[in-house]
């Protein structure tokens, strides 16, 4: 009985640290339910687009309510792969800072992170998947 | 018979005096009921036009016409307005406004309103009904334009030079701008014709870069500088450099990053180097450090050892736009001769809260502060603690010292103009 018990553990952890280690948009902090998107958002995006998505105003462009995120999907991934380095208009705003290649952040996080801002503040749309990332970054 | 005239033209005088010279004096001014904006007790302020746009800078002539530079072009597609007042309670009842470009600069000097776009400096001629738009002189053509801190703002001194800030296009001179991992270039190719503040002729046509000097170098983007007649120096406080905890994880927290690199005031001296992209200020530390796209780690200094360093420094981020060596008569004697900062207020302190979004003073003598920095003029955002800059209503932009010796304040958001006066109460 204890024996089994322990294989089952066993089998149990294995289990979850497969399934963290393979999944793609869930990775494991599905324990904490914090979207992986996000945590990629805090780390690189958030000083410029804001905690709120909003950006700063005549510098860096919000990322909320603006056909550049909600809209055409590899022109969305191509900014982030290449960068931005003339001044955008959104809704009728100028905005003039550039915005840095992230092409070191992995298909995966590209996705997560896209998917996140899509769907979060306020915004409504479709995920990006890990292989449309991949298709854009290997046509470049 | 003689005396009667005279009595009598005494009396019209007089009568001229109390009907038309005393409306302008500080006791008729109609300080708001309610303030939009939290001043030192003694002060009250008076909102002179509620919302004109994307305000820049200001100045006023000897009359209190209040001339603004705008961003963006007004409702009337243009890009300087001109401020009346004409029954003296301090609001402006004569709105008009002309000036086919936008832009940051804009300077009065002899019978000239300067203003400058991203890329030139002009200059009008103040007649004796006001401006005449049509006869527009060009002083400066074909600076170099990038849309990053690309305000080419302007001061001129009372000997006609004409000192003009060209802002660096780049956070820190990196190989690839604001990138993770990419190198600083050194030397910084950028400081050729960029980084520094120029210096032309005011009463000369048609200069190009390559006729001013480059005055000072060094200095990332000084939308911030003014003239103080009586130390006869120009006076500067750049933008400090972005970023230090995202592209620098390895050396600098979100906590550091939100104080560093310090804000830094300098008294401008010709053809010396401030530091920048190579060195910083550490307000914490008191040291100018090296900068880590040149191997700085936030605690070696390296090169940055003689570089100079600030006369004041303050928390990082705040982005002061304006600096006014104030010599009016109007605000108490502590005022006199000290510096009023606009600071725009910060972006880069995320995910802390931000700071700056008011205006400080600093009490000056002799070209050295002879106290610390205190808030002078603050509330312009609405809220106590501002986490995102777009939640900011106003944010103080420029600084002007009128005939009086009120202070102007405008601003970027709504582009509304205050004037700060003394009552004393």
């Amino acid at each position: 009985m204890y024996k089994s018990l322990i294989v089952i553990t066993t089998c149990l952890i294995l289990i979850i640290s497969y399934q963290s280690l393979n999944a793609e948009t869930v990775s494991s902090n599905i324990i904490t339910g914090v979207h992986p998107g996000k945590v990629v958002y805090e780390t690189y995006c958030l000083t410029c687009h804001q905690a709120d998505g909003y950006g700063v105003p005549g510098l860096n462009p919000p990322i909320v309510k603006t056909e550049w995120v909600l809209g055409d999907k590899n022109r969305l991934i191509n900014i982030v792969l290449k960068g931005l380095n003339t001044p955008i208009n959104v809704n009728g705003q100028t905005y003039r800072n550039p915005m840095p290649s992230h092409a070191f952040l992995t298909d995966v996080e590209i996705a997560n992170v896209l998917t996140y801002v899509r769907s979060n503040f306020g915004n409504k749309a479709s995920a990006i998947t890990t292989a449309e990332v991949q298709t854009v970054r290997a046509a470049k | 018979m003689t005396k009667t005239i005279y009595s009598i033209g005494f009396r019209i005088f007089s009568l001229y005096l109390m009907l038309y010279a005393l409306p302008n004096a500080a006791q008729s001014l109609k300080p708001d009921a309610k303030k939009t904006i939290i001043v030192q007790k003694g002060f009250d302020v008076i909102t002179i036009v509620p919302s004109l746009g994307r305000a820049r800078h200001i100045t006023v002539d000897s009359n209190g016409t209040i001339y603004v530079r705008m961003n963006e072009y007004n409702i009337d597609g243009k890009g300087i307005v001109v401020l009346k007042d004409t029954d003296g309670d301090g609001r402006a009842d004569i709105i008009n406004s002309f000036g086919d470009f936008t832009g940051t600069g804009i300077a009065l000097y002899k019978n000239y309103l300067y203003a400058s776009s991203d890329s030139v400096v002009y200059r009008f001629p103040l007649t004796a009904t006001g401006i005449d738009a049509s006869k527009l002189d060009t002083i400066v053509n074909g600076l170099p334009y990038n849309p990053q801190h690309g305000s080419k703002n302007i001061v001129i001194a009372p000997d006609g030079k004409l000192y003009v800030n060209i802002g660096a296009p780049s956070n820190a001179c990196q190989e690839v701008d604001r990138t993770k991992g990419s190198k600083g270039m050194d030397p910084c190719p950028l400081l050729e014709t960029y980084g520094g503040i120029w210096q032309f002729d005011a009463n000369k046509l048609n200069q190009k870069q390559s006729d001013g000097i480059r005055y000072a170098s060094g200095l990332r983007n000084c939308v911030a500088m003014d003239w103080d007649i009586l130390t006869k120096h120009l006076y500067a406080l750049p933008h400090g450099r972005d970023q230090l905890n995202t592209l620098y994880p390895e050396f600098y927290s979100n906590e550091q990053n939100a104080e560093l690199p310090s804000e830094e005031l300098f008294q401008i001296t010709k053809g010396t180097s401030y530091g920048w992209p190579y060195c910083y200020f550490d307000h914490l530390q008191n040291k100018k450090l090296l900068s880590p796209e040149y191997g700085g780690d936030s605690k070696i200094t390296g090169r940055c050892d003689t570089m100079p360093k600030p006369i004041i420094a303050f928390p990082g981020h705040w982005a002061p736009n304006d600096l006014l060596f104030y010599h009016g008569n109007m605000f108490p004697e502590k005022y006199k001769h000290g510096v009023f900062i606009a600071f725009h207020g910060s972006w880069n302190r995320a995910p802390l809260k931000q700071g700056g979004y008011f205006v400080a003073f600093v009490p000056m003598k002799d070209g050295k502060p002879t106290g610390t920095w205190e808030v002078f003029a603050e509330g312009f955002a609405g809220g106590k603690e501002i986490t995102s800059p777009n939640d900011a209503k106003h944010r103080p932009m420029g600084l002007a010292e009128g005939p009086d010796g009120s202070l102007y304040i405008s601003d970027s958001v709504a582009g509304t103009i205050y004037r700060i006066i003394y009552v004393n109460k």
